[in-house]
């Protein structure tokens, strides 16, 4: 119990030194940098396009055409379209069938993690945050965004248009890049402030529109991550520092539990807690896999 | 949260006057942010008069509510034509204008434009370039206009893709010379598809022939008002007034 104490006590900007010490700095920041290049790709497979003229995706995040053939569009945006009233073209509705697809089966918030831009600016200002030692705040639910979510479909039910794609911050990033319109790259702006100043993972956490629905579609995959040796977890609290998410990590780690799997879809699955922990608790693991399902008790259970 | 759960009618620790309470706020505030998002957006979304739809797109209101922002069209314009709208760039942000004094739209007969836009915010059944009605050219400046004062400048007949359908030159005396003829360009609105080659080759500083989106360039005569201009009906009315 006085090692608990010690540990949470232990301050936030120096979480993650253990993993380093014991993993080696690779394997500490590993899904870190296979996010970030992830995100890049991403990015750079939209951008050669119109700067190289290889046309791989042509489009941006909203709606997209993958060699000429695929579409692929942006479920949120198509949602929106439907509900202000317009019956869109095939394409566009396939399109989001297979995002759809893709995600319920890689993991619903996979997308913000390993894809969405913004990301890359919400990580920026909560490692300001941890860098400035900002006290940890959650003044608004975590559960607004789900709010959010009805309140972006039903704006356009009420107004006849897409109210929010004026606004949303997703894919502004995409068509400030690719198509040079970027001055609303200010919102971004907005939200790195708020993130760092105001509410911590305000943005990603709490209020996307976007992650909430692909929180919902996440509710369906395999892809989970794992508390495989959590009776190995020595409370030193780093995954919880790091976690954007930290209320999914309650339910696998507390005294007792059965259940290895992160199910709470709110997970984005961006593995920095399989970096961060030295003991090597958790894993990316396939939820059907039986093998993982009846886990060994804890030691604390051992003990008791 | 053992505690709080074995509180009469309380699930995960809420219970009901803590939902109601917190319904209520989220409610009020989402009410609040939607009132002010949907103003400010509806503000932003009047369409300037100097941005131009790509062909096929659909009137004002279903085309903000269909279009998606994804760009499509924009890139499969090999003229770079369409723009993607920037913050209070004239359009509502990210959709697709073009702007006729810059790069007027070149009317390629394939229309890749409407061809790549998935949501049918360009509508598929558009399969004839010359059908399109992008806006409609006006000549909004008489007085500057080179061939109002009498020269053959034509520019703007020249450039037309429907040369004598959507421009005409029609014939009148110049009064000034009294003995000159002036070549004046008309536009036919029901043939100009919008294109704006007259307003990008006009010779002008500024241009005196300008491209606008129809609801400006035309006026709608009252519904009740069945007058028929047709050359016949004009005719006839003419004879009948001749004849009383």
């Amino acid at each position: 119990m006085s090692n608990q104490h010690r540990s949470a006590s232990k301050s936030t900007t120096r979480f993650g030194h253990a993993a380093v010490t014991e993993l080696g700095w690779w394997r500490a920041h590993r899904f870190l940098l296979l996010r970030r290049l992830s995100q890049l790709s991403v990015l750079s497979l939209f951008a050669i396009g119109p700067f190289l003229g290889l046309w791989l995706f042509k489009g941006n995040l909203s709606s997209s055409l993958l060699l000429d053939t695929i579409p692929l569009s942006d479920p949120l945006a198509t949602l929106q379209v439907l509900m202000s009233g317009h019956w869109p073209d095939l394409s566009l509705l396939l399109g989001a069938v297979i995002v759809v697809g893709i995600y319920a089966l890689l993991g619903g918030r996979v997308f913000c993690s390993w894809v969405c831009p913004v990301n890359i600016i919400t990580d920026l200002a909560s490692w300001t945050r941890r860098r400035l030692s900002l006290p940890r705040t959650s003044e608004i639910p975590q559960n607004l965004r789900y709010y959010m979510l009805a309140f972006v479909l039903i704006l356009p039910i009420l107004t006849g248009f897409t109210v929010w794609e004026w606004l949303n911050p997703v894919p502004i990033v995409y068509r400030a890049l690719l198509f040079g319109a970027g001055s609303g790259l200010w919102i971004l702006a907005v939200i790195f402030l708020l993130d760092t100043f105001v509410v911590e993972r305000a943005w990603c956490s709490h209020l996307c529109p976007t992650g909430a629905l692909f929180s919902l579609i996440g509710k369906v995959s395999p892809v989970k991550i794992a508390a495989v040796r959590a009776d190995a977890c020595d409370n030193c609290m780093d995954c919880f520092t790091v976690c954007p998410e930290r209320q999914v990590l309650k339910p696998v780690l507390k005294k007792g539990s059965t259940q290895p799997f992160i199910l709470n879809s709110d997970c984005t699955l961006c593995g920095r807690c399989i970096d961060v922990c030295a003991p090597r608790v958790f894993q990316y693991k396939n939820r059907f896999n039986s093998k993982y399902s009846n886990r060994i008790p804890l030691k604390v259970e051992n003990k008791l | 949260m053992s505690k709080a759960n074995s509180k009469l009618g309380s699930v995960n620790g809420v219970n009901r006057r803590q939902f109601l309470a917190t319904t209520a706020k989220a409610s009020c505030v989402m009410g609040m942010a939607g009132l002010g998002l949907t103003t400010v957006a509806t503000q932003s979304s009047q369409l300037d008069p100097f941005a131009i739809r790509p062909p096929g797109a659909l009137a004002e209101d279903d085309f903000l509510s269909a279009c998606v922002r994804c760009g499509l069209c924009v890139e499969a314009c090999p003229y770079d034509t369409l723009k993607l709208a920037r913050w209070f760039d004239g359009a509502a942000t990210g959709t697709p204008y073009f702007t006729a004094r810059s790069i007027p739209c070149e009317m390629c007969d394939d229309i890749p434009c409407v061809k790549a836009c998935p949501s049918g915010s360009l509508e598929h059944k558009l399969d004839n370039i010359d059908d399109a009605k992008m806006g409609i050219a006006v000549l909004i400046d008489e007085k500057n206009c080179l061939n109002y004062r009498g020269l053959r400048c034509d520019v703007c007949y020249r450039v037309c893709p429907l040369i004598d359908k959507a421009i005409t030159l029609e014939l009148q005396r110049n009064e000034k010379s009294g003995h000159h003829a002036m070549f004046l360009p008309t536009i036919n609105p029901d043939v100009c598809t919008g294109c704006g080659k007259c307003e990008h080759a006009c010779v002008t500083e500024q241009a005196v022939i300008k491209v606008l989106p129809s609801h400006i360039a035309l006026g709608k005569s009252a519904a009740h008002d069945t007058y028929q201009h047709t050359e016949e009906t004009t005719l006839e009315m003419l004879n009948r007034g001749l004849s009383l």
